[in-house]
């Protein structure tokens, strides 16, 4: 079995990933994605990839993974995740249009391209909504928007100062959530383990202050976090789940290259070990048998 | 492959301070314990540290 790491920087994440791949005998290399030179027309270097049985990818950079990840599949060199997953999760409104077309439970999502009609779609939705580019991580440039004054600045501020991608308007109904949303990591068929991120703060990502505390899997909670896994081609992944005081659970994002270290000590669950077995059962098995 | 690591002491690019690397290999982030700036072990024969990229717009998950 011979695993290749796509990697952008060696996080913890990563050196975690690295122990065990070690502790399960499996020989890995490290592809530094700055490195990278795919020879897609066919030269010598075309063909480099191919001795590798299953390729983890672990970029930082969107763009970088989606990239690779498309050559590789094209080329059936088995990746986790598939490039059809990262397109999916890299990518808010494709997130939202599969989890709905499948029926997962979320929030209402209303999408418009110009200022006129997202602020007709905030209008709709009543505030306050929440605004988010369509690809971004972290938190990053979330607005929620409490009234139209509000609506009109974010939206023109967007228009004068935004880069193409931020002038299609992703728009959320805000959810009144209690103090925190869920994060679950689901590996194939299974949801294995999930925190509460506790935060006083709308925005409650670990990386913006979020507090981590177990979750219960509940029956409810692993069936709608492998619905949501399945919509969006299965692997492994990060689901955020919002609390719904009316409707229930609700999906709200999928992350496709997850992190998780601050996730292990509160759930006691070895999740790169997971995530190592699933890769060598990829590289052994392939990608339908791993997520059957 | 067996991937290397060294235990050794830096000097921080940004406050010149000393960062105490402990089984450290390429390309690992670390925090220089002084100013707090990320750093990104860029070599380990000598060892050698640089200022860690700043945030692009698509990092993340």
């Amino acid at each position: 079995m011979r695993v290749g790491i796509l990697y952008s920087r060696v996080r913890a994440e990563e050196k975690l990933l690295f122990e065990e791949f070690r502790l399960r005998g499996a020989e890995f290399d490290l592809l530094d994605d700055r490195k990278l030179i795919f020879d897609i027309s066919g030269g010598v270097d075309s063909t480099c990839y191919d001795d590798y049985d299953v390729i983890v990818e672990r970029c930082i950079h969107h763009g970088r993974a989606l990239v690779s990840l498309r050559i590789l599949n094209d080329r059936e060199i088995p990746t986790v995740n598939s490039v059809q997953v990262a397109d999916v999760c890299g990518d808010k409104l494709q997130t939202t249009s599969a989890l709905t077309a499948a029926g997962i439970p979320s929030p209402r999502t209303k999408v418009a391209f110009t200022a006129e009609s997202a602020l007709e779609a905030m209008e709709e939705l009543g505030y306050p909504v929440v605004m988010k580019p369509s690809i971004g991580s972290w938190g990053r440039l979330l607005s929620k928007i409490n009234d139209r004054e509000a609506a009109e600045t974010v939206l023109e501020h967007k228009e004068v100062l935004g880069t193409y991608h931020h002038s299609i308007f992703y728009i959320q109904e805000y959810i009144e959530k209690p103090g925190r949303d869920i994060r679950a990591f689901t590996v194939g068929s299974e949801t294995i383990c999930a925190i509460y991120r506790d935060s006083p703060h709308w925005i409650t990502n670990t990386a913006r202050g979020g507090l981590a505390s177990v979750c219960p899997v509940t029956s409810e909670l692993n069936d709608i976090c492998v619905r949501a896994a399945k919509a969006v081609g299965g692997g492994c992944v990060a689901i955020d789940v919002l609390e719904d005081p009316d409707r229930g659970l609700l999906v709200n994002e999928v992350n496709y290259t997850m992190e998780f270290r601050n996730s292990v000590q509160p759930t006691g669950v070895n999740i790169p070990g997971r995530i190592a077995d699933f890769v060598l059962q990829v590289g052994r098995e392939g990608w339908a048998a791993a997520n059957s | 492959m067996a991937v290397r690591t060294v235990t050794a002491v830096a000097e921080c690019p940004e406050c010149f301070g000393v960062v105490e690397l402990n089984d450290v290999m390429e390309n690992e982030i670390v925090q220089c314990g002084e100013c707090g700036v990320d750093l990104e072990v860029i070599g380990l024969d000598p060892v050698a540290l640089d200022l860690a990229p700043e945030e692009d717009e698509d990092w993340g998950e």
